[in-house]
């Protein structure tokens, strides 16, 4: 699934381009939990969020994604959209709920992590 | 054009607004003035098309071929207000650029006025005006382009273009504490680094992601700030934060995933959940936390790679 792809599937609005539009994104995932950002998140990945800090993209810098969906028509404030700018992450915004659009992302073929059993990774 | 270049053309497309495009400082005309004095105006000023105002509201717009119908009917000393069009499509300042492309250059409108909340002309754009903006949007990204390649290949050198038995790199960087907006700069400042010095992905996201929760402890715990000391040598790493801050009263109980003591506000932010010093842990090859309570806390993350670990810049002069 291309990110042009997620666009459409999620009717978003493009806050922040800063990539190729066609570029491939493997999986998906969702969290408000900046923590667990960092412990599942993957290359590549897209990423749900309902928050708008930027602390959200820096998170997402550092876990390598570089595609993040803000969902509920949230509008980020102008720090955040400016911490994209500097890293180089696409910033989306959809109409929908957290649950709704990753059902849909999910629905369309787009994967997840699978069974990820964080406590079992830090041993 | 390279496919390259034209996914640049369209992504610009999409997140440019009018305001980049437009041009300001729009000549306006008044509806009284005469068709020969437009003819004029548009001669010096080498323009095709004026927008009409009167007062601060635009009434219309007088292009080029209303100079001509008007000289075809011998009307050239009648009021521009007889001959402009009245039926003007606008748009507004933060109008999208793929937006504008739909109605600029169709039917008639050569040149699209940009009006503010109130009607009032604030710009103009033309193909032209579009043009020469994407044109200089593309040459910025190019130049920022060759200015980073050229960056990543002098740093990624240091460790071959400098002579000694054990070279090393040292960073440091200021964290102050409860200074959320700035909160994670120094792990973005740390990552473009270790990019630049050649690190491959893997383990460039390894000591970010490490590097960043160790930042956040700082900014979340200390009510001092502290430091962070990178030391970045051929085939190892050493992240250390350091801090003056109210130390850690039970060093077994922080090091159990969940364990928490962050305040309402940073869960709110996302943070807080107990999983810091696990990930780092996770993330890393050795990591020492040293805390006692009043004396400060210091962890060290050590990262190895061996010799081959920071060989990711092309063109690398292998050591025999």
């Amino acid at each position: 699934m291309t990110i042009r792809d997620i666009i459409e599937i999620l009717g978003g609005r493009v806050l922040v381009n800063s990539g190729d539009l066609d570029g491939e994104v493997p999986r998906g995932g969702a969290a408000d939990l900046m923590s667990d950002v960092l412990a599942f998140g993957t290359d590549g990945m897209v990423l749900m969020t309902g928050l708008t800090n930027p602390q959200v993209v820096r998170t997402a810098d550092m876990a390598g994604i570089n595609v993040v969906v803000f969902v509920r028509d949230k509008t980020p404030p102008p720090e955040t959209v400016e911490a994209a700018q500097e890293s180089g992450i696409t910033l989306i915004s959809t109409g929908y709920t957290m649950y709704e659009a990753c059902g849909r992302l999910y629905q369309a073929g787009l994967p997840g992590r699978g069974w990820v059993k964080i406590e079992e990774d830090f041993s | 054009m390279g496919d390259h270049d034209i996914s640049k053309v369209e992504e610009l497309l999409y997140t440019m607004k009018v305001e980049d495009v437009m041009a300001g400082d729009t000549i306006v005309v008044d509806p009284e003035l005469s068709m020969a004095e437009v003819k004029q105006l548009m001669d010096t000023k080498q323009i095709t098309g004026v927008p009409v105002v009167r007062g601060d509201r635009m009434v219309g717009i007088v292009s080029i071929s209303d100079v001509i119908g008007a000289l075809e009917k011998g009307q050239l000393l009648r009021p521009v207000k007889e001959h402009m069009t009245t039926d003007v499509k606008s748009v507004t300042r933060d109008t999208s650029v793929i937006e504008l492309i739909k109605n600029l250059g169709r039917r008639g409108f050569g040149r699209l006025p940009v009006l503010n909340g109130e009607g009032k002309v604030i710009g103009i754009v033309t193909t032209g005006t579009l043009l020469r903006s994407l044109l200089t949007q593309m040459e910025m990204s190019y130049q920022k382009k060759e200015q980073e390649k050229l960056q990543r290949y002098r740093a990624s050198h240091i460790f071959e273009d400098i002579s000694s038995d054990d070279t090393s790199v040292v960073l440091r960087y200021i964290v102050d504490d409860r200074d959320f907006t700035n909160a994670g700069k120094a792990s973005t400042m740390i990552k473009k680094s270790l990019q630049r010095l050649g690190a491959q992905p893997p383990l460039v996201r390894r000591v970010a992601v490490a590097v960043y929760e160790a930042e956040m402890n700082l900014v979340i715990h200390t009510d001092v700030g502290g430091e962070i000391l990178v030391t970045i040598r051929r085939d190892r790493l050493q992240v250390s934060t350091v801090d003056h801050g109210p130390g850690i009263e039970n060093l077994d109980q922080v090091l159990q995933p969940g364990y928490s003591t962050a305040p309402e506000w940073i869960r709110q932010m996302g943070f807080g959940a107990g999983m810091g010093l696990a990930n780092i842990k996770r993330c890393s090859d050795v990591m020492r936390l040293m805390s006692e309570p009043g004396a400060g806390t210091r962890l060290d993350i050590l990262f190895l790679f061996g010799p081959g670990g920071l060989s990711g810049a092309a063109g690398l002069p292998k050591k025999s």
